[in-house]
């Protein structure tokens, strides 16, 4: 059987613009949900997440002069600057050439450029970007990559999910190496929306908490290599992605399925075609996004398949709900745990608050990793598992 | 183990074919009118059907002219059906409407009933909430009809064993342009159906593209 190796991330939220960024932050504690005033993205004050545009601009601006000094900052979304600045992070740290005819980039999102829907904007921007297979052709034609991206967008699990698909098309033989990479930026569009669902918490997320009321919209993009040879990935380390399942619940079109049923079975599936017990499993990095529902959904999955005693945690509560981005983010950084075999404290956890009680981190561990669950879900009844594994 | 196109809708040009023969025509060209004609056609009784968004009722309409009279889905476990889709346009059509009741400060009234259609794979789950498909879903965003990564997808999904049928093709509509072409996947050797006349087409990336280009086989 073919391996999947997984290699060199990227990751850009609020606490940082690489994933060893992550890491050093989350190490210290840092929160980067902070309290947004009120303002264009709503109007009055609400916990977000966002990345800090100068920084942003400034890397962007630096990043054109070294490579491409004819084109202007202006003629780019910030979605655009943020999938360029994190797939160039992986190029330059892996051994992967994107114009190899067996690459292929996966993009996933949920909205992409939506933010050329409003009327401010730039002229230098042709508004048919909003579309998502445009957004996607653009960003690959600044590579020169030789496939077009393949664009995947299955609400807050595309990220896992377009890993995974990644893996997939690389066991089918069809490409040899894949960079998964996906984000959202945060918009009027995103906040009013979840909003008008009172998804959103007065106060930073609090996942799987007794006193979680909401979660809280975080903004980030990030990138993954993916290849059958592990010497191209960027790191010494050799993990696989060794199995995955994606499921429906085929119950409602915008909250869980309540008994964790079909969450169960992604996750079964995905520890079957692993060869693994849930006994192996050292390190589950859930998608926890601080709602009542949604956690108390995967606790009951997660015990449901015999996953009470696994350390786990969310990272929502360090960077917010990062929605197309949030389980290649979330991958990326569970998988620098397994690298440094260290595990993190689950923010804004303190008291359990789940019907079924699972073993949240409430503190920084030293532990060794070789075996990491990680879960996503979202609207549309989609479940996604992932394990990865030290081989 | 062959893979194999075993039943075929399409909805283009007010037309609806059923194993590409021509099942109904509805009178006027709308988006709209076409989903109300098919909707009383199919003689569906289904209240959620009228809260969906265009997109939404023609992956529903699509997948009910594609299993409707039929037992395929009872064969399988739910959760070993999966549906993986394709379009064009994503939910641009509610995007803007959500869009649209933001963007005036004092007629601010975002909904969660129009939201909720701004996220493409809400179309997968009102086919699986209808039919109780349970297994892998994907959506996928192409400028054109991919046949090429269905192909390689679906083949990897049978291959390594985690469907054992799958609902597949192309579901976009965007204003008065609709077109889809929804497509039932199985293997060969589990058919268990009697099946009479009807021919099966070979799942491949040829086939997939005359089906769409509606030339026969």
């Amino acid at each position: 059987m073919l391996d999947v190796f997984v290699g060199t991330s990227n990751t850009i939220t609020s606490i940082g613009f690489s994933t060893a960024e992550h890491v050093k932050r989350i190490k210290a504690g840092q929160i980067g949900i902070s309290i947004y005033p009120g303002g264009d993205l709503w109007p009055t004050p609400v916990p977000l997440s966002l990345i800090d545009s100068q920084r942003l601009l400034d890397l962007f601006r630096e990043h054109l002069s070294k490579g491409k000094p004819d084109l202007q900052l202006d003629s780019f979304t910030r979605s655009e600057m943020l999938h360029i600045l994190s797939i160039s992070d992986v190029l330059k740290n892996s051994g992967v050439d994107i114009r190899d005819s067996r690459t292929l980039i996966i993009l996933s999102t949920l909205k992409g450029n939506m933010d050329l829907l409003k009327k401010d904007r730039l002229p230098a921007i042709e508004p048919d970007r909003v579309y998502l297979w445009k957004w996607g052709e653009f960003l690959g034609s600044f590579f020169n990559s030789s496939n077009k991206p393949l664009v995947v967008s299955n609400a807050c699990a595309s990220g896992l999910l377009a890993t995974l698909i990644g893996s997939r098309l690389i066991k089918a033989g069809r490409y040899d190496h894949v960079i998964a990479a996906g984000g959202d930026i945060l918009t009027e569009f995103a906040v009013s929306g979840f909003q008008s669902f009172q998804s959103l918490s007065p106060k930073p997320c609090k996942p799987f908490d007794a006193d979680r009321d909401g979660l809280s919209l975080g903004e980030g993009c990030g990138a993954i290599v993916l290849s059958r040879d592990h010497s191209l990935c960027g790191i010494p380390e050799k993990i696989v992605l060794a199995g995955g399942s994606c499921t429906n619940d085929a119950h409602h079109i915008s909250g869980p399925l309540r008994t964790g049923e079909m969450f169960y079975v992604a996750i079964r599936k995905a520890l079957r075609e692993a060869s693994l017990d849930p006994l192996d499993i050292d390190y589950i990095s859930a998608h926890g996004t601080g709602t009542e529902s949604y956690d108390e959904t995967e606790a009951k999955a997660l015990s449901w398949a015999g996953l009470e005693k696994v350390p786990v945690n969310s990272f929502k509560g360090y960077f917010g709900h990062t929605l197309g981005a949030a389980g290649i983010i979330e991958s990326a950084i569970a998988i620098a745990s397994m690298r440094n075999n260290e595990l993190f404290r689950s923010a804004g956890f303190e008291n359990p608050g789940t019907s079924d009680r699972i073993n949240i981190l409430t503190d920084h561990i030293s532990r060794e990793v070789n075996h990491c669950l990680k879960t996503a879900s979202g609207f549309g009844g989609c479940n996604v598992a992932a394990v990865f594994k030290k081989i | 183990m062959e893979l194999l196109i075993t039943r075929h809708v399409k909805f283009q040009d007010r037309r609806v074919w059923l194993n590409g023969i021509v099942e109904h025509v509805s009178e006027a060209g709308s988006a709209d009118k076409l989903f109300r004609s098919v909707y009383r056609y199919y003689d569906i009784d289904y209240p959620k059907f009228f809260k969906m968004d265009n997109l939404c009722k023609l992956a529903f309409l699509s997948a009910e002219g594609l299993l409707r009279g039929t037992d395929i889905l009872q064969e399988y476990p739910g959760g070993e059906v999966a549906i993986i889709l394709e379009n064009a346009s994503s939910s641009l059509e509610y995007d803007q409407k959500h869009v649209e009741s933001i963007r005036d400060q004092n007629r601010y009234f975002p909904s969660p009933s129009v939201f909720v259609y701004t996220i493409p794979n809400i179309m997968v789950a009102e086919i699986a909430i209808r039919h109780k498909v349970k297994g892998e879903n994907a959506v996928f965003i192409f400028e054109q009809f991919d046949p090429g990564l269905i192909y390689d997808y679906v083949s990897e999904l049978f291959r390594n064993q985690q469907v054992s049928c799958c609902l597949s093709g192309w579901v976009e509509c965007y204003g008065d342009h609709y077109q889809s072409l929804l497509f039932i996947i199985e293997q060969e050797d589990k058919i268990k159906r009697c099946k009479g006349l009807q021919e099966y087409v070979i799942f491949d990336t040829a086939n997939m593209e005359k089906l769409f280009k509606g030339k026969s086989l």
